[in-house]
């Protein structure tokens, strides 16, 4: 069940739409800022909040790549995998990264810390190849920069 | 030359209202709203030859005059920054660096097509970008160019920015009405347009980030200043998005019909260590590679079409002598098998089947046949699916195909001799398919 001091908080989004289903996904996206992912409980919350069925949320849920069921890494870092983050060596990014932490994309490291995923393109070609670690795009990558993230968040 | 929708990058602040009024901000909404007549705006954006610059390239004027204007019902305009073609980064940058340009092309759209609410739909990932133009609405609510009365003129407009949460589908125009309706991404059937049947079964414009900041400058400048900037029936500059191998990555405003030449080798600084160019994608993923003998061509929607890609987005991904074909068909194959939203089963399937079976002739493990199937795969998803999704999938992967048969044919070739499982198994499609 969610507070109503929550409630509150997603009252202040609902209003701006005309339907109140319609703010979906901001509504999940408050949800998932709190606790890191969206869990069946929440999506039961978030359903019963905005009076539509549950699974019509778990499906959402399902087909949003951005909404977590599990939760990601302390760090989670993205990386870009599509033509321009290619062209320009996204795979080895990857196989650093693979290497490094030693989990495969999918894959969170057992203390919880990082967590990496091969995604299709973010928009930043022009700073390939790239990445986005939680809220920030990081581009140029090469192993220094990698290595920097890597130590300046463990 | 003259720039447009770029002018304020570059200047300190450019983001904040009092810079943006500072250089004749919001003079064209007041201008539109207080002596113009809708239909007059209509006309001059039609005049303007403002094209969709999302890439479909559709006439913006003749758009908006799409939307019925006896109906009852509330309009709406929806303003698609989901910007998920690959090779497209421009209406980022507009978001974060001049985001009251926006806004006021909204304030002239919805006031031209009898709308009182936006909604702008920014890609989940854009954090930042999403962040500057929610501050830009709210100092523009705060300064009365939003909310009810505006800047005096008894005309309400509200501005809501919406976050999606990552799926390529939702740039489609009708999958982003189903997401923002709190659905999962699906496009739909047209007819309806959604001119007519919308956001929430109401008429509604929907138009690219790009488009609309270029519609204040039209209003104040004028329809045939627009106009004189660009090529024949594409009026107007686009920001080119140039990625890959070019030595300067970036965006680069210049007229509609610049050539593709001088875009890479003049503006975007050529390929590193003098390389030679192999292939260039000329607008965003979708479009149909082309070869080294087609970058004479005009960057615009009708040239582009005439040598059978399209100008799309207007991302550029440059490749040069050391791509390896198969390996970029497979690269493109995978977007589009992840990206499929499952809704049609030729589209579904086939994207998957496509991306598979390249994978595999790229891993050695190619059969003669592959070659044969392949287009007949690739075939039909386009033109079997509610969107054009798979018609992407088909024009841009046939191009890599069709274009680099060669390099596909000499993998499968070298496969047989280094994998003999690949060599018995050759020519049977079901076991082909099991297999991948």
């Amino acid at each position: 069940m969610f507070t109503t001091d929550e409630i509150q908080k997603l009252d202040k989004i609902t209003h701006k739409y005309d339907r109140k289903q319609a703010a979906l996904l901001p509504v999940l996206h408050c949800v998932q800022e709190k606790d890191g992912l969206i869990t069946p409980q929440a999506e039961k919350d978030v359903a019963e909040y905005l009076g539509i069925p549950v699974v019509h949320v778990h499906e959402v849920v399902c087909f949003y790549h951005l909404l977590h069921q599990k939760k990601p890494g302390k760090c989670h870092f993205s990386v870009c995998q599509t033509t321009a983050c290619a062209l320009r060596g996204a795979e080895d990014i990857i196989g650093y990264i693979r290497q490094k932490l030693n989990i495969s994309p999918g894959e969170t490291t057992p203390d919880g810390k990082f967590s990496l995923e091969a995604v299709e393109c973010l928009g930043a070609c022009e700073i390939a190849p790239m990445m986005q670690c939680n809220n920030e795009y990081k581009g140029f990558l090469d192993k220094k920069t990698i290595d920097a993230l890597i130590e300046g968040n463990s | 030359m003259e720039k447009i929708v770029t002018r304020h990058f570059g200047q300190e602040n450019s983001h904040l209202l009092i810079n943006y009024i500072k250089d004749e901000g919001y003079k064209a909404a007041r201008k539109a709203l207080t002596t113009m007549t809708p239909a007059a705006v209509i006309d001059e954006v039609k005049k303007s030859g403002l094209r969709g610059l999302g890439g479909a390239g559709f006439p913006t004027g003749t758009k908006w005059s799409f939307i019925p204007q006896g109906n009852p019902k509330p309009k709406y305009l929806v303003i698609n920054a989901d910007e998920g073609e690959p090779g497209t980064f421009k209406d980022k940058y507009i978001m974060e660096l001049d985001p009251h340009a926006l806004l006021e092309g909204i304030i002239i759209t919805c006031f031209a097509i009898g709308s009182h609410k936006a909604f702008v739909y920014i890609r989940g990932e854009y954090i930042k970008p999403r962040q500057a133009l929610q501050a830009a609405v709210d100092e523009a609510y705060r300064a009365s160019f939003l909310g009810k009365d505006i800047m005096g003129t008894g005309f309400d407009l509200d501005v809501v920015v919406h976050p999606g949460a990552g799926a390529y589908i939702c740039g489609e125009e009708t999958a982003l009405l189903s997401s923002l309706e709190g659905g999962k991404g699906f496009p739909r059937l047209k007819p309806p347009f959604p001119a007519v049947v919308g956001l929430f079964g109401c008429p509604t414009v929907i138009n690219n980030v790009e488009t609309i900041a270029c519609v204040p400058p039209i209003i104040n400048k004028g329809a045939e200043w627009f106009a004189k900037l660009g090529s024949e029936k594409n009026g107007g500059n686009r920001v080119f998005c140039v990625s890959g191998h070019v030595n300067k990555p970036g965006i680069y405003e210049l007229p509609n019909g610049t050539p593709l030449r001088e875009i890479i080798y003049e503006h975007a600084g050529g390929i590193p260590q003098a390389r030679k160019l192999k292939a260039v994608i000329p607008g965003g993923i979708s479009a149909p590679i082309l070869t080294p003998d087609q970058i004479d061509v005009k960057m615009d929607f009708d040239s582009l079409k005439a040598i059978g890609s399209m100008a799309g987005s207007g991302g550029i991904i440059v490749m040069d002598e050391t791509t390896d074909m198969v390996w970029a068909a497979m690269v493109a194959a995978r977007f589009f098998a992840h990206e499929s939203c499952g809704q049609c089963s030729p589209c579904r399937e086939g994207s998957g089947w496509v991306y598979r079976l390249i994978k595999r002739i790229y891993h050695g493990e190619g059969r003669p046949h592959d070659l044969k199937d392949l287009p007949g795969i690739v075939n039909n998803v386009g033109g079997n699916t509610i969107c054009a999704f798979g018609d992407a999938v088909t024009m841009s992967i046939g191009s890599y195909v069709t274009k680099f048969k060669s390099e596909f044919e000499s993998k499968i070739k070298a496969s047989g001799s280094i994998n003999p499982v690949a060599k018995q198994g050759a020519g049977s499609l079901a076991d082909a398919n099991q297999k991948a």
